[in-house]
């Protein structure tokens, strides 16, 4: 067993660390503030292959893995987990379910733009009347000659109105439940898709949260993802992909929390001395230091296990489970030990709390991260 | 056209503190990186390999752990990587070390050579003009811009204190550059993941062209006669002040001081 970082992970936090701090973290706050899309971060990323890091060489990606991805996922929240969002609903959702199911001709269509940034790329599931239950879906897709017309809606869609390419879950079969559900491709601009409402909301307020409009959306045959009726397993299987994704954010955002706590207690003094001379906050610190180190190894074991090509849902799970919950702690302590300043947005904290609750919600909230576990407990 | 660029490892002196009492820097513990004017040589390189499509080797001289600024610079897009590591070369002060990079550089083909004007752990700029006079090499230093007509000769604009300078040399020629001159690229992800899986060679005394007695301790001229930390200046007092009450109130500091 080895806890070692390799060479090449070295070399590649360097990296990472040093986009974050210079192109990620100096947005971050103006991000929030004024809820705008860091488009001008894709942008930069796209040449330096962030955008496509476990995509393959042949289609145009870094041909990194899994573990290289999650790093850049955690550097990128400590900064901005806005950013984080974006990149890992763009990879996990979108172009490793495209590497991992789609034809030939699919990858090589979307693949080399998706990897480079040119395209961004978005994941719709979860509807008005389907959300942990997402096998209620009532998006429909009918065959109609050498299409299908898809009727319905979306909503909460991460990277919605900016995003290029499209994966959409509908039902090609009703009487079938889970097992009626296809995956399709759709890209922006085809006639009968729309953007509809933006969501405003309490955290990541930089990434937009929109809602997707079919009517009698008309989509070439060609565009179907994977097999007739399996799209439902496409959907879980990239979301076990997507939790690491998400954990990593969570751990990044704790990083950044605890980071911005340790210099604010040295510099800020009550009582004739630094709070960092409280045994209190020296407590404090401790216990965020060690969860946020367990959570590290948690999620980078889960990603290190889908390299394996081993399963890791169960891992996945546990790994974004305990991240976020370990986010909103140490987000929610270091708030505390800056004081009123900390519930200001003159400091970093403030946002980083705000940030941290969505990772116990989305790509399935924490009540479904433990029916994943112990489903497999149970079995 | 066929690049050369000098690269060096530095401790990262924004990092570095000074041990109070013998007053020389404290190493332990500080990250080493690639000499930032030579990062900003070797962008300027890989900006000359997207017009020209030019062929980049980069060079360092130096103990085997520096084998990282290598893999670094072909992260950025360098294509080819020489360590020049031997026993014979340790100890060297910025004289021999010019002439064991002159030495490998008499064996390698090169249009351009590019090094960074200075180093900054040691601050002498002397390295690059150094190699030039072994070679007999034109050489133009603080370039800021330069172009190629293809054949045999650059048009080079270099900074000067008044303002800019436009030369012409023939090819092969030696330019040194500024950090601050230009921006050096992100490490590539793709080039991160091959770095470690690429070849870096590695060049002792046998594999280069130059005569012993310049190399090393005993190469080496320069001797240390001191080295000491700058007392840290107190922060001074500022006053917002019209001219006259301003002269007054420096009168009245300075005689307070006994300066007058
Ligand atoms: C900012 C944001 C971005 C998002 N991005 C995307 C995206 O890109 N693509 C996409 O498809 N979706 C996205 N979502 C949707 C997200 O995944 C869902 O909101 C989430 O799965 C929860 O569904 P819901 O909101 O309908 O909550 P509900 O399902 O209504 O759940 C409400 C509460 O009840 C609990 N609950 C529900 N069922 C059970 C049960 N059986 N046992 C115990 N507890 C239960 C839940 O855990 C939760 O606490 C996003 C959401 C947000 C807020």
């Amino acid at each position: 067993m080895d806890f070692n970082l390799s060479k090449t992970q070295i070399l590649f936090q360097q990296m990472i660390h040093q986009f974050a701090e210079k192109e990620v973290k100096p947005l971050a706050a103006e991000v929030d503030e004024m809820e705008r899309f860091p488009l001008e971060t894709v942008q930069k990323m796209g040449p330096v292959g962030i955008m496509g890091i476990p995509i393959p060489v042949a289609y145009g990606g870094a041909g990194g893995d899994t573990l290289l991805y999650t790093m850049a996922i955690e550097e990128l929240s400590r900064a901005c987990a806005t950013t984080g969002v974006i990149v890992s609903a763009h990879t996990s959702l979108c172009a490793v379910p495209i590497l991992e199911y789609g034809n030939e001709e699919q990858k090589q269509k979307y693949l080399p733009r998706l990897a480079t940034g040119e395209w961004i790329g978005a994941f719709g599931l979860t509807e008005p009347n389907a959300g942990t239950d997402a096998s209620a879906q009532q998006t429909t897709a009918t065959p109609e000659g050498d299409s299908f017309i898809l009727n319905g809606s979306k909503i909460f869609i991460t990277n919605a109105e900016y995003a290029h390419v499209y994966i959409i879950m509908a039902m090609t079969d009703r009487s079938k439940g889970t097992k009626g559900i296809t995956a399709f491709i759709v890209e922006k601009g085809t006639p009968g898709f729309s953007i509809g409402k933006k969501e405003k909301k309490m955290g990541i307020r930089g990434s937009a949260t929109c809602e997707l409009i079919f009517e009698n959306c008309r989509i070439p045959k060609e565009n179907q993802l994977g097999k007739t009726n399996e799209g439902f397993k496409i959907a879980m299987k990239g979301l076990d992909g997507g939790r690491i994704g998400i954990a990593a954010q969570a751990l990044g955002i704790a990083q950044g929390a605890l980071s911005e706590t340790v210099k604010y207690v040295k510099e800020r003094k009550q009582f004739g001395k630094p709070l960092s001379a409280f045994q209190n906050t020296q407590f404090q610190l401790a216990d965020m230091e060690t969860r946020v180190q367990a959570a590290r190894w948690l999620v980078y074991r889960a990603a290190s296990l889908k390299d394996q090509k081993v399963n890791f849902s169960s891992e996945a799970a546990m790994a974004k489970l305990f991240a976020a919950e370990v986010a909103m702690e140490v987000t929610t302590k270091a708030v505390q030990c800056h004081g009123g300043y900390g519930y200001t947005r003159e400091y970093p904290v403030e946002r980083m709390m705000r940030d941290a609750k969505i990772t116990e919600i989305y790509e399935g909230t924490s009540e479904v991260q433990r029916m994943v576990i112990s489903a497999k407990l149970l079995k | 056209m066929k690049i050369v660029v000098c690269i060096k490892q530095v401790p990262d002196t924004t990092e570095i503190k000074i041990n109070p009492v013998t007053g020389t820097l404290i190493r332990d513990g500080v990250p080493s990186i690639m000499n930032p004017d030579d990062k900003g040589g070797l962008e300027l390189a890989l900006e000359l390999k997207e017009k020209y499509n030019a062929h980049i080797t980069v060079i360092t001289m130096g103990p085997p752990q520096a084998d990282t600024i290598l893999r670094e610079a072909m992260a950025m897009g360098a294509d080819r990587a020489i360590l020049l590591t031997d026993k014979r070369f340790a100890g060297a002060d910025t004289l021999a070390t010019s002439h064991a990079l002159a030495g490998a550089l008499r064996k390698l083909d090169f249009d351009l050579l590019i090094t960074g004007r200075q180093a900054i752990d040691g601050d002498t700029a002397q390295v690059g003009p150094q190699i030039a006079e072994h070679l007999g090499l034109p050489q133009v230093t603080y370039l800021c811009d330069l172009s190629f007509d293809g054949k045999r000769t650059f048009t080079l604009t270099r900074e000067i204190e008044e303002g800019y300078q436009l030369l012409e040399a023939e090819a092969p020629c030696l330019v040194t550059v500024l950090a601050s001159a230009r921006n050096p690229r992100y490490m590539r992800v793709r080039g991160i993941v091959e770095a470690y899986s690429r070849e870096v060679e590695t060049w002792g005394f046998d594999q280069i062209e130059v005569n012993e007695e310049y190399l090393g301790l005993k190469g080496s001229p320069t001797q240390v006669k001191k080295a000491f930390a700058k007392d840290m200046k107190a922060p001074g007092s500022v006053y917002e002040a019209e001219p006259e009450e301003a002269v007054g109130i420096i009168i009245s500091k300075l005689k307070e001081k006994f300066i007058i």
